[in-house]
């Protein structure tokens, strides 16, 4: 599994597409972040990050839109599903690279907070819970990434329908102030990501949320297995 | 050492493998030969845990693939119809990864150094394999089969789309691993598997039609007892004078060549060789024979010819 991992981390810096990833976060952030706290005069992250969660609906699927459909189509795929691993260690190899990656560039995006501390004071727990908050929705996205692209081997249909599908999970919280029917709206509200991530901004440590987050990441490698093993037997 | 018992593998209503059985001995060359289509790639895909089968089993070593993957899929080394490589990474890396992902015990250097060796590839390690010929990338496919050391190699299709030159290389090669591997090569090229292969089990529309030791195929194909004669002279005497001529049960002109000669394609009884009476028989008449030719059979001739193991009267191409 560690070999997976390791090329596979590499090969986002073979290819431009790991630098493009981490230079457009890394510019989006600094300038969002200049925006909503800076220029406020505010040391709250809290729209910070509301925002950057729509840009990741761009940002996670350049991580994510090859990392499967370009193995199935380049064949390469036979070479790892013949090998003595588990189709597990495979698929969970590929998410975590991309985790790592998007991890890491968030961490690197921390270092813009440290200007707050020369201007303000701000409330380092809450800002560590909101960081820790992302982390985990970035989590569920890359997932939800790893997912859609095992079911194409066309790169651009991956991306596009990661991009629908992250900013799906974002927009159901505002859909549902639009529905009436309680039922309905219960359950849009507990499907949405965004919903349960204002609580974070507020300071609260929200446990229910994170488990939530990574529930909908275990599910997606789940699901993601499930493909390949029904590719297997049909 | 490989056990298939019964493999099916149902496509739909289509049926791509219809109870291939077929075992192969430790040490043995077998050539898994078909047209495009017939189901060779299914079977080894299956044997090779890629694909999974409908029914019946298939065992490596005595290790069941369904139920023991991992364990099975460390004895194999798989060389697929495309060579699964990262045209991305060079030849090391690649090897490498490769290496990582069979966590063979061993040591890495020595053991990467010699396959290259084997292979022919220690002069293009650091190369990227994008920028390879096809030679190159199918010798960097067979490396990755080789290694961790399997028992069991399986390669499909390797020669295809090489030159003639590599192909004889490519078959050098798997002739010298078969010395130390059991080897199930697949191939729709006939004269491919009587060059390498100890044995030839043959598979049409998904099931198996043969099962045999080269020789005996090869007695087939080889069959002496029709030729084609390239001969100068007046076609209706020529003609009459081959059917006198004592062996010959059968002629007819297959088409005229050259300015002077015709084509004729002759059939002599079994165990009869009328070359020389021909020969004679010709010089008596001043008719130079300037070519002899044995009648090649192609694929299906020999499926015919193995499922009915009747001679085939049908007259075709020339050409060895």
């Amino acid at each position: 599994m560690f070999a997976i991992y390791k090329k596979e981390l590499r090969s986002f810096f073979v290819n431009p597409i790991g630098y493009v990833f981490v230079a457009l976060f890394l510019a989006v952030s600094s300038l969002v972040f200049t925006y909503t706290t800076l220029n406020s005069g505010t040391c709250d992250l809290g729209s910070y990050y509301l925002i950057m969660l729509y840009m990741f609906a761009i940002l996670i699927p350049l991580l994510t839109m090859r990392i499967l459909s370009e193995e199935k189509k380049t064949k390469t795929e036979q070479l790892l599903l013949t090998s003595p691993v588990s189709l597990f260690s495979v698929i969970f190899a590929k998410y975590l690279a991309a985790f790592t990656l998007f991890a890491g560039t968030l961490l690197a995006s921390c270092l813009n907070f440290v200007v707050l501390y020369f201007y303000g004071e701000p409330n380092t727990p809450v800002m560590f819970a909101t960081t820790l908050g992302i982390l985990m929705i970035g989590s569920a996205f890359v997932a939800i990434g790893v997912f859609v692209s095992a079911c194409t081997e066309n790169q651009l249909v991956s991306a596009l329908v990661t991009i629908v599908s992250i900013l799906s999970t974002l927009v159901l919280s505002i859909l549902a102030g639009y529905v009436n029917f309680t039922p309905l709206r219960v359950v849009m509200k507990w499907l949405s990501v965004f919903d349960r991530f204002s609580r974070f901004t507020t300071g609260y440590f929200d446990v229910v949320a994170l488990l939530y987050y990574i529930s909908i990441t275990v599910i997606f490698i789940f699901l993601t297995i499930r493909v390949y093993e029904k590719r297997r037997w049909e | 050492m490989i056990e298939i018992n019964g493999i099916t593998k149902r496509y739909g209503k289509k049926l791509a493998a219809d109870h291939v059985t077929f075992t192969v001995g430790a040490g043995e060359i077998m050539g898994f030969l078909g047209p495009n289509g017939a189901g060779k790639s299914t079977t080894m895909n299956i044997l090779t845990g890629y694909l999974s089968a409908t029914e019946g089993t298939a065992k490596i070593d005595g290790i069941d693939i369904f139920e023991n993957p991992i364990e099975a899929k460390s004895k194999i080394g798989f060389l697929p119809e495309h060579p699964p490589l990262y045209l991305d990474l060079t030849v090391n890396e690649y090897l490498n990864f490769v290496y990582e992902l069979k966590k063979p015990r061993m040591d890495r250097e020595k053991h990467l150094k010699e396959i290259c060796d084997v292979v022919k590839i220690s002069d293009v390690r650091d190369r990227v394999i994008g920028n390879l010929s096809k030679g190159y990338r199918q010798r960097v496919g067979i490396a990755q089969a080789l290694i961790g050391n399997p028992p069991v190699l399986i390669f499909d299709e390797p020669t295809v789309g090489l030159d003639p030159k590599q192909i004889i290389e490519i078959r050098n090669l798997i002739k010298k691993l078969g010395k130390e591997h059991t080897i199930i090569l697949s191939t729709h090229i006939l004269s491919e598997v009587q060059a390498i292969c100890d044995r030839i089990v043959v598979i049409n529309n998904g099931r198996i039609v043969a099962d045999e030791k080269t020789e005996n195929i090869a007695r087939a194909v080889e069959d002496k007892s029709r030729m084609t004669y390239h001969i100068c002279g007046p076609q209706n005497e020529v003609l009459k004078v081959i059917k006198s001529t004592p062996g010959v049960v059968y002629a007819e002109v297959i088409g005229a060549r050259d300015n002077d000669s015709t084509a004729y394609m002759i059939e002599s009884a079994d165990n009869i060789d009328v070359r020389k009476p021909l020969f004679y028989a010709m010089a008596e008449k001043r008719w130079p024979i300037i070519a002899m030719d044995v009648m090649g059979m192609d694929l299906e001739d020999v499926f015919l010819a193995l499922i009915t193991e009747k001679k085939i009267n049908k007259p075709k191409k020339g050409g060895k």
